[in-house]
């Protein structure tokens, strides 16, 4: 029978960021099952961005951890190839006097906690992406330490100093049961082999509620599609990710030169379709001709879906459990790659025991037991 | 010929001898080798590279290339219902 000192069950970039800092901690024999191909979830599909203006502190801090990471990843995890992390800044548009208000409030949070956003006219704004339609917003938002990650390759960079450290990684590996045993876990079971041990960390992305349901864990969150499209790759013409919350607009040019655009859908169902619809191509394309005209002349080529895995503040769960040993990593809303580094290393903390900072307490599954007292998160696509 | 000149994936760039090196890396799916070499993701989306990387697959593999998935066929490049080109008259 194979034993494990832990067993991580999601290899997408939370599952490897955390198999990484336990590796990195000195733990042996670490287990990662994965259900399918490399980066088959929501990692793949994600839209590269990764940003630090937020309108909560929570996830201020996240986000400005995460960055500082990115920023010295290839280096910290030797990678031979280039993450790509690219700081062209987010552009995020206010179209109305309550953006204006929202945004005012943001800014001063985010410049309190280290991260230097600052509000522009729309003057200002036209400076840095001067093919904006002027009549579609008033102002703006914009913090140039924001930027891009690819996705595929961030991963990458993980999973490989995570084998080259002694992480096993299983895949096409679904995990079918738990078992616990006086509350804790024992035994982790997939289609294909069991493996006996000691801890669980559910990594599993838009799965992450069906696995906590595996030791009868009640984990509040759901999934639902959300759809991107990306055009043929073309000249520069957007340095910023450009993004309105009130429009249902993301946008960025990433460094391989193709166009990323995505918006949620208010209508989504709860469930864990990741289909394409005609209805998305026929509104991401209404929007981004209203307020990007210049990139709404380039060619789209394709179209895919992906689960956001939605926590009741927007903010994601990182903590413990009532089962002993059973740790959770999800719930991020849409935000769990440029989370991803933060995400490591705090959980490996909970789960060696070290003692964490302050503000990483209000990111137990606990928060919800009250959900009047919970501090939303608003400002999100 | 040498490897790297043999093209697989001419809107990528890609050469056999990526298309190798990420076999070798433990890549071994058509899925998880364009998420590191971007196959299947130009403007042709797959349509000149899929069969040759399939068979590199099944070679590599030792398995029957139709045994081989390839990847998930993504609008614009795929079939449209008629019912749903004949209920989008609404403008």
């Amino acid at each position: 029978m194979n034993k494990a000192e832990i067993v991580i069950i999601g290899a997408g970039i939370t599952g490897l960021s955390v198999a990484y800092n336990l590796a990195k901690k000195g733990m042996k024999d670490i287990v990662v099952f994965d259900k399918s191909h490399f980066l088959a979830g929501a990692t793949a599909r994600c839209g590269a961005g990764v940003r630090q203006q937020w309108a909560t502190k929570l996830n201020c801090i996240l986000a400005r951890k995460s960055i500082e990471f990115f920023s010295k990843a290839n280096e910290i995890l030797e990678y031979e190839k280039d993450i790509e992390f690219k700081q062209g800044g987010y552009l995020i548009l206010s179209s109305s006097k309550e953006e204006d208000i929202q945004f005012e409030k943001n800014v001063k949070l985010q410049n309190s906690l280290g991260i230097p956003s600052k509000l522009l006219t729309k003057e200002e704004a036209l400076k840095i992406v001067p093919h904006l339609n002027k009549a579609s917003f008033t102002s703006a938002s914009f913090c140039h330490t924001d930027g891009h990650v690819n996705p595929f390759l961030m991963s990458e960079a993980y999973y490989l100093a995570a084998k080259k450290l002694g992480v096993k990684f299983y895949f096409f590996n679904e995990v079918k049961a738990i078992n616990v045993t006086d509350g804790k876990v024992t035994k982790v079971i997939t289609d294909k082999m069991e493996v006996i041990t000691k801890r669980v960390v559910n990594a599993a992305g838009g799965f992450a509620k069906e696995v906590g349901e595996m030791v009868g864990l009640d984990i509040p969150v759901y999934s639902e599609n959300h759809e991107i499209l990306v055009t043929e790759r073309t000249k520069p013409l957007l340095d910023p990710m450009v993004m309105s919350f009130s429009m249902n607009i993301y946008c960025q040019q990433v460094p391989h030169g193709s166009i990323l655009m995505g918006r949620n859908n208010p209508d989504a169902l709860h469930n864990h379709d990741i289909s394409s619809s005609w209805q998305f191509l026929d509104e991401m394309a209404k929007t981004v001709n209203h307020i990007l005209p210049e990139v709404a002349k380039q060619r789209v080529i394709r179209t895919w879906g992906g689960s956001y895995n939605i926590s009741p503040d927007f903010q994601p769960i990182i903590s413990d459990s009532s089962i002993s040993d059973f740790y959770i990593a999800c719930g991020y809303s849409g935000h769990g790659f440029m989370f991803a580094p933060i995400t490591g290393e705090l959980l490996t903390e909970i789960i060696i025991g070290e003692p964490l900072e302050d503000y990483a307490n209000a990111l137990h599954i606990d928060r919800f037991k009250d959900m009047e007292k919970i501090d939303k998160e608003h400002s999100v696509v | 010929m040498n490897k790297q000149d043999i093209i697989i994936c001419r809107c990528e760039d890609v050469s056999l001898a990526d298309i190798h090196k990420a076999l070798e890396m433990g890549y071994r799916d058509f899925e998880s080798i364009k998420r590191i070499l971007r196959v299947g993701m130009g403007p042709c989306q797959g349509q000149t590279c899929e069969h040759l990387i399939k068979n590199e697959i099944a070679r590599f593999n030792k398995v029957n290339p139709e045994t081989v998935k390839i990847h998930k066929t993504r609008p614009l490049i795929s079939g449209v219902v008629l019912k749903d080109i004949a209920e989008s008259q609404d403008e």
